[in-house]
């Protein structure tokens, strides 16, 4: 007998209601029918394919855990456990989902005026509108407080300058959530895509998270009416918070790529037969199999605790590190030794273990480096902020 | 248009299967799932309703744990739900069942009952010509299409050779086959919102229905003895020595494929 899902070793199921379970069930579903026949296509391809989101919006996952507006409004576990099986499919399906409810939609959501929010997020909810979110800069990504894009007014408006590096849907948005230095701090603004001056380009000859559109925003002399800033959002403190919504989206997300690594491993050790038995059978194989599920059992839970805090409004930021940290890493070196079971079968996009390799180096160093929330952590302990 | 689809709860087709010592259907030691065609009764029901306005019951006869995919079926959109329980329902043949369904359906009055052409438990496809039988309503049974024009019911009924247009005029019963249409997502709202849908619980005493009618105690028919399928044997080779197509091709015949 085996085991269909890795994470029944610890009944992880049994800890979830019946709806989240529903969620997770549901989100699954969709990804095996509709993106595990073509996501190696779309990786080679290097393109996400913008007819997914009308088809992620109808599910409902777009923004699924904000309150009205379209929005479905679940709990912050079952937004994890969608997260989860979306990441099971391939990064950069999750890092669209993340972008688009946890950063472009959350910015609005939290931060935007009654009007922008009537004129966006319900688009965006059913994925007719895509969004996306430009803080990094290409000299400003871990200290993005140094940014250099401004936003000056003239008159009532404003004019924009600077640009933004590798931002997540950023040639594929209808509307850009930019954030801009003014004389007053930190603002946030919305650039719909035929602005004036707005220019995007897609970053190619990427090795990782390639089934996902990564672009650069150019902003020159970009004229924005008084409407367009997000009158709520006031300091760094804004974007940050909303980075600490699409990372909590990543400690379940990363899980489920392991996840998905797990099972291709499983399976494949015990149909592959050399000196005349299956590999599944080694000891040096199970080691590697049980250690990994071991691991693997151990970051869902520590996503599933960080979710219930979450719910209960209890949560800090240094404890998104940790979850961030552990689980982003964990991943990494659960899909590698995954790639090693397979054997020369695992270097290509036959197996998905190398691809979610790859994809997790950008999930290491996006939405804070594993080193930046080492730092968070160990401020957290001692104090002492050895990041500044 | 008031329409009611018969959902039942089956073990999972894809897990492993067995019967309890008393010869039923072994619900525990399986995972239970919705029958699988008659998600596509309640995509067809979802449909007509975004059409036609109107209302879409879920009923289902089976026990407590069938509550679990009448949530689901709830959370892909019907209206409402009702469940007959009664612990003298073990046991039930399909003509017991029938008759406790008919009572359930005449309860609700339905201008359409829509349900699934088999279940992949029993298989015996009798259960929807059975219910036309004692409601006194047409029957229009393997549907793979369905138009509704007014109280006007068309039906594309597959048959092994093609399929048949047969209609009838509403109420009736329509059995559907798995290709009638794709069914949808429960979306996420849809199972946020199926937790306060209302599912009216109904005991057999509320249906005027007595005990020993039903189950082991009324079955028509009995499960004497079972077997297992016999194991996969290793198959017939084929050598090609210039006559392979025409030793495939009669294989299939024998086999009834072509
Ligand atoms: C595929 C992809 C998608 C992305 N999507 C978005 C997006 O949608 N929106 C957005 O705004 N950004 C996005 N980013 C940018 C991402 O957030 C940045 O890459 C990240 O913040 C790191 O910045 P950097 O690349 O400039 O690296 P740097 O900040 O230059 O860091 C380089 C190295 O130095 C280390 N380092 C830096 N400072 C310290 C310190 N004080 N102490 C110790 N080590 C330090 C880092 O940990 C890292 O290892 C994306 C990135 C990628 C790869
Ligand atoms: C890019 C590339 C180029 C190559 N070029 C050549 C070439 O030019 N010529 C050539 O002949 N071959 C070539 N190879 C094949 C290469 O040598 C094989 O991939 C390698 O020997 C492993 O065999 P396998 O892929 O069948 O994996 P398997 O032998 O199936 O191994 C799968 C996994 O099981 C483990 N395993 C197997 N047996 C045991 C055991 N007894 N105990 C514990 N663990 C075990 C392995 O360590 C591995 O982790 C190439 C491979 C690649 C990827």
């Amino acid at each position: 007998m085996t085991l269909t899902d890795p994470l029944d070793l610890l009944d992880f199921d049994s800890l979830l209601s019946d709806e989240e379970r529903q969620i997770r069930e549901t989100v699954a579903r969709f990804v095996t029918e509709h993106v595990r026949p073509h996501v190696a296509d779309w990786f080679e391809e290097g393109t996400f394919p913008r007819e997914l989101a009308p088809e992620l919006g109808k599910l409902g996952v777009l923004g699924m855990h904000l309150e009205g507006y379209g929005c479905a409004g679940t709990s912050a576990v079952a937004y994890g456990l969608a997260c989860l099986e979306l990441e099971a499919g391939d990064s950069g399906l999750r890092s669209f989902v993340s972008v688009q409810g946890s950063l472009a939609m959350f910015s609005i959501w939290r931060y935007g005026s009654e009007e922008q929010k009537l004129q966006w997020l319900p688009r965006m909810a059913a994925g007719e509108a895509i969004g996306c979110f430009g803080l990094t800069e290409p000299d400003f990504g871990s200290d993005p407080a140094n940014m250099r894009t401004r936003a000056v007014r003239d008159g009532d408006d404003w004019i924009l300058n600077g640009s933004k590096m590798w931002i997540t849907n950023g040639s594929i948005a209808d509307v850009a959530t930019v954030w801009a230095r003014t004389e007053e701090g930190i603002r946030g603004f919305l650039v719909p895509r035929d602005t004036p001056g707005f220019t995007t380009r897609t970053i190619k000859k990427k090795l990782s998270l390639r089934a996902s559109i990564t672009g650069e925003l150019s902003l020159d002399d970009v004229r924005l009416p008084a409407s367009a800033q997000l009158p709520e959002a006031r300091g760094l403190g804004a974007p940050l918070s909303c980075l600490s919504e699409a990372r909590f989206g990543i400690v379940f997300g990363s899980a489920g790529a392991a996840l998905d690594c797990v099972r291709t491993a499983v399976d494949y050790a015990n149909s592959r037969v050399q000196f005349g038995r299956p590999i599944a059978a080694f000891q040096l194989t199970q080691q590697k199999l049980a250690d990994m599920a071991v691991d693997l059992n151990t970051s869902a839970l520590l996503a599933l605790h960080l979710g219930r805090l979450k719910d209960a409004g209890t949560i800090k930021p240094h404890q998104i590190s940790v979850g961030k940290l552990n689980n982003v890493r964990t991943a990494l070196a659960i899909a590698r030794e995954c790639r090693t079971i397979l054997g020369g079968s695992g270097i290509t996009l036959e197996y998905s273990p190398l691809r979610h390799a790859n994809n997790l180096e950008s999930v290491l160093t996006y939405e804070g480096t594993s080193e930046i929330h080492t730092l968070v952590i160990g401020q957290t302990l001692t104090g002492h902020a050895a990041f500044k | 248009m008031n329409i009611v689809v018969l959902v039942k709860q089956v073990p999972d087709s894809g897990a492993e299967r067995t019967l309890s010592a008393d010869f039923s259907v072994d619900r525990a030691s399986s995972s239970n799932v919705i029958n699988e065609m008659d998600e596509y009764a309640i995509e067809e029901a979802l449909k007509i309703k975004e059409a036609h306005g109107g209302e879409v019951t879920v009923l289902t006869v089976g026990p407590a744990g069938a509550t679990d995919s009448i949530r689901k079926a709830l959370s892909m959109g019907p209206d409402k739900a009702v469940h007959v329980q009664d612990d003298a329902l073990h046991g039930s043949c399909a003509v017991a069942t029938s008759k406790v369904l008919a009572a359930a359906l005449r309860t609700l009055s339905p201008d359409l009952i829509l349900s699934g052409a088999e279940s992949t438990d029993g298989r015996v496809q009798v259960v929807p010509h059975m219910l036309a039988e004692l409601l006194g309503v047409a029957a229009l049974t393997g549907a793979r299409k369905l138009t509704v024009d007014g109280s006007q019911l068309t039906v594309e009924r597959q048959t092994d050779e093609g399929y048949e247009v047969v209609t009838a005029a509403t109420p009736a019963i329509v059995s559907v086959w798995d290709t009638i249409n794709e069914p949808r997502y429960p979306s996420f709202k849809g199972i946020m919102a199926a937790k306060k849908k209302p599912v009216q619980a109904l005991t057999l005493g509320d249906l005027g229905i007595s005990g020993d009618e039903v189950g082991f105690a009324g079955a028509t028919s009995q499960v004497l003895e079972f077997n297992k399928r016999p194991a996969r044997t290793g198959g017939a080779k084929v050598v090609d020595e210039g006559n392979g197509g025409e030793q495939l091709v009669s294989y299939l015949a024998s086999e009834k494929f072509v």
